[in-house]
């Protein structure tokens, strides 16, 4: 359940200036049905400049319809002037915060009152910029790089909380960091790939283990463990004193050997054991 | 305000006479089944009693009846049970609208040296069993397939799909938590090697849930230490929920004849009134093979959330496969993979009944959902567009 706000609730229960306006000065629409919420706000203007009529519909969840309807409230009566200035927080806080996965909400209601505006000036909003990084929700590098400046957003999850990128299948999470990054000039230092092991390397590395690790907890239960070969990925070990005749020395080899192995070696490690 | 409690699928109330039975387990009587003295000893005798009744109502021997504290824990236990007792094999098969207690853990082995096969559904939900049958392979661990989704209700073959992967050696586990109390679940007939239930899902308290392993199954525990559950499941008994457990599964057993027989009535009326006075709205799943209980329907041009705060505003719970229901942006994994479009994935509702359920309670929804959905489609900018092509 979210943790919604009295103010949300009563804006989405009750939502203000629903509906459409015949030849409205400017319209803006953004998000589809796919993407699961969309907005349609559409608004009136006096000799003054000033907005004197506002309507919305929305598709999408409470704090989706309920962004629109504060914004709604909060540009009616305002000059046009004014009105561009409303940032996505502004948004927001007339609610009395959103959560923070509802953040995009917001952001919707911000884009869509940019697009009206841009309308009512006789201009198109301009030309997608930039190059697509989320594939899901059709987010562009530029896109995430303004909502990183504006937002001060620090981490991939926050970046999907307000703009939706890398809420889908997750494959430009990497990318999205880069740009995280690149907006605090921090480098980005990949971590050092994990270099395939010779044959040579994984036998010392088991060896290493089996000595360090895994023996010095075995003898203090009596027994002890010698390797035996090693094949591919395959570690056949000799298990010694006690736990050779340990009713639980199988559990002991998966759990804790091969566990062991595996962590500290390669993930793919399989332990066996030769009787005799 | 009343409540209406249609999210049975997610828990259900624990049965007063339950709740009765387990009282005196938290005051008078809070031994220690494993302890020497009477006190607590004679405890293992109601646990006993408890086995019998979990075991009789799936139609298994008590010996092959573990308590373990939830579905979830159930599930592991018998995915690493099967991957510990067979260290070579490394593939595993299960489908693509699995509950998160499988899915996710899939996916974690997957990252870890493990091969998963996911086997897709069809529109109807319905399992592509010529796929799973051309994937078991030599080093398949094991096959684990959901008795009946939890989202769709829809239920899978299982006696066939269990008989299939026993011609090939393959152990086959079988999550049924969603099933057990709501159909006739039976281990023999089937043949599965292992199943998960859980007590919360038909009227006995969270935290308890068991695991079927049949006898001569290859296993290893999950949960390592004392001697309870005969070394296949360490930890003190949850003494007073077993208990609830086992008379939860007596009344279960009686509740399969006839009374599932109303619920599912309810449930047909429920959902015959919401398809036929509600245009644009569509059935998720087959219609035939489907939990008694279930029912997903998915309103095109709404998004489930409002609905539900619509809904909750009444009274009346239910629960959504939306996106925005879940903290994530993409609507349940279980209708994508019936190809659900995401214009009615993201408006998706799923009423889910019990034997409390009452007609009159029905009827309050079946009155309540034509407005409710109108009202938030007057205020979706795709409405009017979308009517036009209403028919499809």
């Amino acid at each position: 359940m979210w943790e919604y706000t009295d103010k949300v609730r009563e804006h989405f229960l009750h939502p203000r200036n629903v509906g459409e306006i015949e030849n409205p000065d400017g319209v803006g629409e953004v998000g589809s049905m796919a993407c699961g919420d969309a907005l349609k706000l559409m608004f009136k203007v006096d000799d003054n400049e000033r907005i004197s009529d506002v309507k919305f519909q929305t598709f999408g969840c409470a704090s989706a319809i309920a962004s629109s309807s504060a914004l709604t409230e909060m540009i009616m009566g305002k000059t046009i002037e004014d009105a561009e200035t409303i940032t996505n927080d502004d948004i927001a806080a007339y609610l009395g915060g959103l959560p923070k996965e509802k953040m995009h909400c917001s952001v919707m209601g911000k884009d869509a009152l940019k697009k009206a505006i841009l309308h009512y000036r006789g201009l198109e909003a301009p030309e997608i910029e930039g190059k697509i990084i989320c594939e899901c929700f059709g987010v562009t590098d530029k896109a995430i790089e303004e909502s990183v400046r504006e937002n001060k957003l620090k981490y991939v999850e926050e970046v999907t909380n307000y703009i939706k990128a890398g809420g889908g299948c997750g494959q430009c999470h990497d990318a999205i960091r880069e740009i995280v990054n690149r907006v605090y000039n921090k480098t980005e230092t990949p971590p050092e790939p994990k270099k395939k092991l010779t044959n040579i390397e994984k036998i010392k590395m088991i060896e290493d283990t089996l000595d360090r690790e895994i023996k010095p907890a075995l003898e203090k239960d009596g027994g002890s463990i010698e390797l035996v070969d090693v094949d591919g990925s395959v570690v056949y070990v000799k298990l010694i004193g006690t736990c050779a005749t340990c009713a639980a020395s199988e559990l002991t080899l998966k759990n804790y050997v091969e566990s062991k192995l595996r962590e500290l070696v390669t993930p793919d490690l399989v332990v066996e054991e030769v009787k005799k | 305000m009343k409540v209406i409690y249609l999210d049975n699928n997610a828990t259900t109330r624990v049965a007063p006479a339950v709740v009765e039975e387990m009282l005196p387990y938290f005051s008078e009587q809070y031994g220690n089944p494993s302890s020497m003295h009477t006190f607590g000893g004679m405890l293992g005798k109601k646990i006993v009693e408890a086995r019998e009744k979990v075991a009789d109502l799936i139609n298994a021997d008590p010996d092959e009846i573990i308590f373990t504290s939830c579905g979830t824990e159930s599930d592991s236990t018998a995915i690493y049970a099967a991957l510990h007792s067979n260290p070579k094999k490394k593939h595993i098969i299960t489908t693509r609208v699995e509950h998160p207690a499988i899915k996710n853990l899939c996916e974690h082995l997957a990252k870890n040296g493990y091969r998963v096969t996911w086997v897709p559904v069809d529109r109807e939900g319905r399992l592509d069993i010529d796929y799973l049958y051309d994937h078991m392979a030599d080093d398949t661990a094991i096959v684990s397939i959901m008795w009946a989704n939890n989202e769709t209700g829809v239920i899978f073959p299982i006696e066939q799909l269990a008989h299939a992967a026993a011609e090939r050696g393959i152990v086959f586990h079988t999550d049924a938590v969603q099933a057990v109390g709501k159909v006739p679940v039976d281990v023999k007939q089937t043949g599965v090697s292992m199943l998960s239930l859980s007590g919360h899902k038909f009227h006995a308290p969270k935290g308890v849930g068991v695991l079927y392993v049949k006898k001569g199954t290859r296993f290893s525990p999950f949960l390592i230490g004392g001697h309870q559950e005969k070394g296949r499941r360490g930890g003190t008994e949850n003494v007073a929920s077993i208990i609830g457990l086992g008379k939860a599964a007596g009344m279960a057993q009686k509740d399969l004849e006839g009374e599932m027989d109303r619920v599912r009535m309810l449930r047909d009326l429920l959902e015959s009134s919401i398809l036929e006075n509600i245009p644009n709205t569509l059935l998720n799943g087959s219609r035939e093979n489907r939990l008694p209980n279930t029912l997903s329907v998915s309103f095109e041009y709404v998004e489930g959330e409002s609905i539900l705060l619509m809904l909750d505003q009444l009274g009346i719970c239910a629960s959504s496969g939306s996106a925005c229901t879940s903290g994530t942006l993409e609507p349940s994994h279980v209708l994508r993979a019936l190809g659900v479009p995401f214009t009615a994935a993201h408006g998706s509702i799923r009423f889910s009944l019990s034997t409390y359920t009452t007609r009159e309670e029905i009827d309050y929804v079946c009155e309540k959902m034509p407005p409710l959905i109108e009202r938030l489609r007057s205020m979706s900018p795709f409405w009017k567009q979308g009517a036009s092509c209403a028919a499809q």
